[in-house]
């Protein structure tokens, strides 16, 4: 099914009488499939408005993100958070939409500067499992008219509406952006450097640790980050090097799109902690291969596709400690077993039930892909 | 402003209600003789004021657990109030309701430099969680102007902005998580230090809604390395057009100021005559502010102040020094003062698109004329966050009803050009009857489903945000 607008989307789940499997561009689908009918937004394609001038652009939810990116760059901003490109990890092809990237809250690296995917986006519309027509927020940034549906719809991976339009408050894409680098650090001395950087007025828009290397980003006009990348290298002390332009930018490709895991086998593991967690998570998962973005707060770990491929040491070790594990990428048996998505204690589960049963009452939407 | 109807078997439950309440916490910590319980009668919408039938004041977590219990038990309605300074009623009580004041929880529980968060209960206020941390360099960027005295916990209730937030962003994009307890009890932990929460943003509704969903008891807060350095540029225009204009020529040119204040001729007129700033006479200021090291101020601001020239402005200073810029800011800071001295004023809040800022604003000076009341714009010019204050008598009868109707158009304006009725005041009574100019029923619905999970008796602030109309089917009595 594809339909046109949101009257045939909604005449469509209306009429389901069986669970739709919703699917943008099909390039970040993470989880179980979920099964039935697949229902495609590709009919919500276009840009209705941008405004550089208000830094706000609004789109059909099937809208190409690279339209988006390359709109976006004739009027010299970007969205803030950085997409990842998943479709190498992933074994996918096919052009990513900008409502598959809110569905999953996609973001990368500058997600600890500049937020998440779900701070960007100001507004939406989307049709709920029952059929009605929705919308909240706008396209003002500043809007706390209601209940901010608009976070709950980021990262619900589809299962609470099929969303039909997405605004965001974009930013200026910056002049120049620069990479300091230094080797040889181990965990606990890379977490130690990247906080001190983080913790620096230097506004650093990236913090990754990967093979020992510690990657340090500042973007910005290029007289501000001639300046912040000296006054950086001074508070750090000797040892860092520097990449600039398109070699700075490949650093941080490699780590937005999980570049190092890119086919090869094995279970793939996103854990979010708090940084100073993270020396103590590494030894836990021993001699697996890993890398940090998020000053050592974001891990990417790939674990033999074996037992349970870790997910239970890992998460009750989270659980004591506060964070989370999300199963990105492993075998159909391996996801028949292990939940996908951290199991989140059960007054929480609660709510989230309590949601999901008032806005696809029926369980058509995406059934099943968060449990 | 209706409120629903008293319901009197509560109120005559009262000394059974009150005894309980002292079972569960010390007895200075409940409130009910009438005279004392005066002090939660309103918060900063002060037209309004109801004396509640008992306030509590617990200190931990668990009291607000055991007070909540109760008051489920007993089907009484809860109003949650962090430091009473809503300007949209959000703290109004109801004569059958007990306040649950969270004043007493205001200690900071943890400060991690490491990984830049503090946490904090959520009755302390939220400059004094800057001043937790500042002598270390750090800050915690969301800045209400009522910041000096309004709780975290309301600030997360109405999902708080101010000046800074085009940079910084709004109370929601500094929460990492907050410990949330139930109407019925239940404790939940949800975020925490870690980014991002998994499963459904849980979060995120549960910021701006108003103390409808639970009530938030402590709360992980992101804070930031203060800049090295601030300066602002003072500037003024003969139309609001080219002032509108320099704004988005200044967004549009890659840069990204900290804030962008605007305020019309009316308003600067007021300003001078009560603060002196030094401003200059014109239809339309603008204050842009920088940050960084003097060597990125200096940069930032000289392309700003070229695009500036390109708009031929009447007064065009660059702060020299910190002395000039506190005089800059001396200005827009006294704003709400100024206003205040020459009358009763109604502060609106909601946001328009920057692109129709001087529609708006010709429409607001129409309309001004029309109801035959003065009206003066401040307004977040960057973000688009309007607060026109409407000057009225209180003392006149009809007047306040007249100027709510102004305010009540201008509100409908801003919805009209693809805005919303408010920006970061939060809608609680003031704006709860226009919620229909902005949604559709099925928009509504969809926003009453969430309260229908989190609170399912409809018992925590339950008259407050959506028209009572909506409501009436599902509150309790």
């Amino acid at each position: 099914m594809k339909p046109a607008n949101e009257m045939e989307l909604a005449e469509a789940i209306r009429a389901a009488n069986g669970p739709l499997r919703i699917v943008g561009g099909g390039t970040r689908a993470i989880g179980r499939m979920p099964a039935g009918e697949v229902l495609e937004t590709a009919g919500f394609s276009g840009i209705s408005l941008y405004e550089p001038g208000a830094l706000t652009i609004v789109a059909g939810a099937g809208t190409p993100l690279a339209d988006i990116e390359a709109e976006l760059a004739k009027g010299g901003q970007r969205l803030s958070f950085e997409v990842p490109d998943m479709r190498g990890l992933l074994g996918r092809s096919g052009a990513s939409t900008i409502g598959g990237v809110v569905a999953c809250n996609a973001s990368g690296p500058r997600r600890i500067q500049a937020g998440a995917c779900r701070d960007s986006l100001i507004g939406v519309r989307f049709v709920d499992g029952a059929g009605a027509v929705i919308k909240n927020g706008g396209r003002v940034m500043k809007n706390v008219t209601g209940y901010d549906l608009v976070k709950l719809m980021a990262g619900a991976q589809g299962t609470l509406g099929v969303l039909t339009e997405v605004s965001f408050k974009v930013l200026p894409r910056p002049e120049v952006e620069a990479t300091l680098i230094r080797d040889g650090l181990d965990p606990a001395a890379a977490v130690v450097a990247m906080s001190k950087a983080l913790g620096s007025p230097f506004e650093v828009t990236g913090a990754g640790y990967i093979g020992g290397q510690v990657r340090l980003r500042i973007e910005g006009m290029a007289g501000s980050v001639a300046y912040r990348q000296t006054a950086l290298a001074k508070l750090l002390g000797p040892g860092w090097g520097l990449a600039e332009a398109g070699q700075s930018a490949d650093l941080w490709a490699e780590i937005r799109d999980v570049a190092p895991f890119v086919g090869k086998p094995g279970a793939v593991w996103r854990i979010s902690v708090k940084p100073s967690d993270m020396p103590g998570l590494l030894a836990l998962l021993g001699d697996t291969q890993t890398f940090c973005d998020w000053g050592g707060g974001l891990i990417w770990a790939l674990v033999p596709e074996e037992g349970d491929a870790m997910a239970g040491v890992l998460r009750a070790y989270l659980n004591a400690l506060g964070g989370h594990a999300t199963l990105v990428r492993a075998s159909e048996a391996m996801l028949a077993e292990v939940p996908v998505f951290h199991p989140e204690p059960a007054a929480v589960a609660a709510l989230t039930a309590g949601l999901r049963a008032k806005f696809d009452p029926r369980g058509v939407l995406n059934h099943g892909l968060m449990e | 402003m209706e409120m629903p109807k008293v319901d009197a078997a509560i109120v005559a439950r009262k000394p059974a209600i009150v005894a309980a309440l002292q079972g569960v916490l010390p007895h200075d910590a409940v409130i009910f003789d009438e005279a004392a319980v005066r002090v939660y009668e309103c918060d900063a919408l002060t037209a309004y004021r109801c004396p509640p039938l008992a306030a509590v004041l617990p200190r931990t977590t668990a009291e607000v657990a055991a007070v909540l219990r109760i008051c489920s038990q007993m089907g009484v309605p809860v109003v949650p109030r962090g430091s009473g300074t809503s300007l949209a009623g959000g703290a109004l009580p109801t004569a059958d309701c007990v306040v649950l004041g969270v004043a007493r929880l205001n200690d900071v529980l943890e400060t991690d430099y490491d990984n830049r968060f503090i946490r904090v209960q959520s009755g302390r206020t939220n400059l004094s969680v800057t001043g937790a941390v500042e002598s270390d360099g750090f800050f915690y960027a969301p800045d209400p102007s009522s910041q000096l005295a309004c709780a975290i916990a309301g600030n997360i209730a109405m999902n708080s902005g101010g000046a800074h937030c085009l940079k910084y962003g709004v109370t929601t994009n500094n929460l990492l998580g907050v410990t949330l307890v139930l109407m019925d009890g239940t404790v939940l932990e949800i975020g925490g230090a870690h980014l991002d929460a998994p499963g459904l943003d849980l979060l995120g509704v549960i910021c701006g809604s108003e103390g409808q969903l639970g009530v938030v008891t402590e709360a992980t807060l992101r804070i930031l390395p203060k800049p090295e350095g601030a300066r602002p540029v003072l500037m003024g225009f003969d139309s609001n057009e080219v002032a509108g204009e320099c704004v988005s020529d200044i967004i549009r040119a890659g840069i990204l100021p900290v804030a962008i204040e605007f305020m019309d001729r009316p308003c600067i007129e007021a300003t001078e005559a009560f603060a002196k700033a030094g401003y200059p006479m014109c239809e339309a200021l603008l204050i842009v502010e920088v940050e960084g090291s003097a060597a990125e101020i200096d940069e930032q601001l000289a392309l700003i102040m070229e695009i500036a020239q390109r708009h031929n402005p009447v007064e065009l200073r660059q702060s020299q020094s910190d002395e000039e810029s506190k005089k800059i800011w001396l200005g827009r800071k006294s704003a709400f003062g100024a206003m205040g001295q020459i009358n009763d004023y109604m502060c609106l809040d909601g946001t328009i698109p920057v692109s129709s800022l001087p529609y708006v604003l010709r429409r607001i000076g129409e309309m001004s004329r029309e109801y035959g009341l003065d009206v003066a714009n401040v307004f977040h010019a960057g973000d688009g966050n309007m607060h026109p204050l409407i000057l009225f008598d209180a003392n006149k009868p009809g007047d306040l009803e007249l100027c709510e109707a102004f305010g009540a158009d201008i509100l409908k304006l801003c919805v009209e050009v693809g805005g919303c009725l408010t920006g970061e005041h939060g809608v609680g009574i003031e704006k709860r009857d226009l919620m229909k100019v902005q949604f559709a029923p099925e928009d509504m619905e969809a926003q009453l489903w969430v309260k229908d999970v989190f609170d399912p008796k409809w018992l925590l602030n339950p008259a407050k945000v959506f028209p009572l109309d909506v409501t009436a089917s599902r509150r309790a009595g």
